[in-house]
């Protein structure tokens, strides 16, 4: 059975439609990639998973049960966690108090924080210091450890990389491995298509609010996944 | 001496324009709710403490124990029968419902208690006071007022840093939407923060009502004061609020020791010169932003 069942989801902001009868189902422990152009939906999906939005017409399932008009709370506790774009710490928290804020909708099996520190040494040395003077590459790791707190059988990443440089983008993708070997499914949104595809077992293509591609990453084709990113017809 | 007893009367005041303040301070911070009616609330505090004072027969402080509960609860009613959905209706809607309470509280207490200025009967205490020199003696009801706004607020501040309600409210109040996203459950945590707001502008009433008495149109003026003492402390900070009720306090008694006609004139007065030159508030810390 699938972890999570997105169904002909609709979603739309006032006048505007941002996803139409989008479809997805992913597997447990598996790894999802999200990609498309600037607008295509990749945000508004990963936020209407998480409980942000709520679809106009659709069904989203959580192991079967539909979760479509909860709210973000019992999603969390259901297991589904976003690290959303632009990290969105809370800055005038520390780093550790940002991720007690995110153990607190926890269950049980939640991360407790010497198992954050364990895994990010990096957030362990500035776990005192307010989210807001924190580096670029340790506010997305208080970003995803503030998620992992809550223990998610679903994690959603949306654009884990942006703006850092390429050595922390490695180690923060290193993580995302380990995570995976421990079971965790994930929907990574991502820029960077050959990271992407290194990272996932799936990849889906969102073009102006629909699914234009869906393929397995190792067998994608690139030149059909290119057409499907801007909206050509295939070559 | 007369000018050192003014900075103490001061000072001593201050706590009192503080203890209203907070509750104005923490609903604008966590919801960010400019609640016009807060003053009201204050007063309505006092008619509360008068009815039960005298229907119980005891000093105005008895009531207390049943006044705050009840205090709390109005305000947590308050947020989820009205102020939620106020709150839905963009930036203006909250602006204008508390606006129509103010004007609604003014009035029912106008029919309800007669337009005639009431105190508290505060018992022995009322009168108590400890001459510190010859010139300069001490209220006792003013030192309490003080200790208790900075035992409220200290209080509020020790469980804002260190309990996980702080952290929710905190959370709340730097990013609503993500707070949201990552767990924490909004209304419970918009729900408690109104019930202290009404809960410590209750209490403050009481102690304007030992202090100095008041009537069903005190609201405005304490609204005002509890304005100016938190945009003069700085948006967002209690040790602030605190350090601008004390502002206000102390100039409003030095400038009425020099002449007491402009007692109030002074205090609006810091109030645009603080405005005019650091208007995010003397103490507020530096912003930060990710």
């Amino acid at each position: 059975m699938s972890l999570l069942d997105v169904e002909s989801v609709d979603v739309r902001y006032g006048d505007f439609q941002a996803l139409f009868e989008v479809s997805l189902s992913i597997a447990e422990g598996q790894a999802l990639a999200l990609v498309g152009a600037n607008g295509a939906g990749k945000t508004t999906l990963l936020r209407t998973i998480a409980g942000a939005a709520t679809p106009a017409a659709g069904r989203i399932r959580l192991r079967g049960a539909d979760i479509t008009t909860a709210p973000p709370h019992r999603r969390i506790r259901a297991g589904i966690a976003l690290v959303p774009e632009g990290r969105r710490l809370f800055p005038s928290l520390t780093a550790e108090e940002n991720i007690k804020v995110g153990a607190a909708a926890a269950t049980g099996d939640g991360w407790p924080l010497a198992r954050v520190y364990e895994v990010f040494p990096l957030i362990a040395r500035c776990r005192h210091r307010r989210a807001g003077l924190l580096s670029g590459g340790e506010q997305q790791a208080v970003a995803i450890a503030r998620a992992l707190a809550s223990g998610p059988r679903l994690l959603l990443l949306d654009e884990v990389s942006l703006g850092l440089a390429p050595a922390i983008v490695d180690g923060l993708y290193d993580t995302l491995a380990e995570l995976r070997a421990a079971g965790t499914t994930l929907v990574v949104v991502e820029q960077d298509l050959d990271r992407a595809l290194a990272a996932c077992d799936e990849v889906v293509c969102l073009l102006s609010g629909r699914v234009a591609l869906r393929s397995g990453a190792a067998a994608a084709d690139r030149s059909d996944l290119v057409a499907a990113y801007f909206g050509q017809g295939p070559a | 001496m007369n000018w050192l007893n003014a900075a103490l009367q001061g000072i001593l005041l201050g706590g009192e324009y503080a203890l209203v303040a907070c509750g104005l301070s923490l609903t604008f911070g966590v919801m960010r709710l400019v609640n016009i009616a807060h003053g009201d609330f204050a007063v309505c505090g006092a008619y509360l403490a008068l009815l039960l004072s005298t229907a119980l027969h005891v000093p105005a402080w008895y009531t207390l124990p049943l006044l705050l509960p009840v205090a709390f609860a109005a305000g947590v009613a308050l947020q989820v029968l009205v102020l939620a959905r106020a709150l839905r209706g963009g930036v203006l809607a909250p602006v204008l419902v508390t606006f129509g309470l103010s004007v609604v509280i003014e009035n029912l207490l106008l029919v309800g208690a007669s337009a005639n200025t009431r105190s508290l009967d505060g018992g022995a205490l009322s009168v108590a006071s400890i001459p510190v020199t010859s010139q300069i003696t001490l209220s006792w009801l003013r030192i309490a007022g003080l200790l208790t706004a900075l035992a409220v607020l200290g209080g509020l501040q020790l469980l804002l840093s260190h309990t996980g309600w702080g952290r929710a409210v905190r959370a709340t109040s730097d990013d609503l939407d993500t707070a949201r996203l990552v767990g924490v459950r909004v209304r419970p945590v918009f729900a408690s923060v109104a019930g202290i707001a009404v809960a410590t502008a209750a209490l403050a009433g009481v102690f304007l009502g030992l202090i100095s008495g008041f009537d069903p149109q005190a609201g405005g003026i304490t609204l005002v004061f509890a304005f100016e003492a938190v945009v003069i402390g700085g948006l967002g900070s209690l040790w602030g609020t605190l350090a601008g009720g004390v502002a206000l306090g102390m100039t409003q008694q030095l400038v009425g020791q020099w002449n007491a006609q402009y007692a109030v004139l002074g205090v609006h007065l810091l109030f645009l010169l603080v405005l005019a030159v650091r208007p995010q508030g003397l103490f507020a810390s530096a912003q930060v932003t990710v």
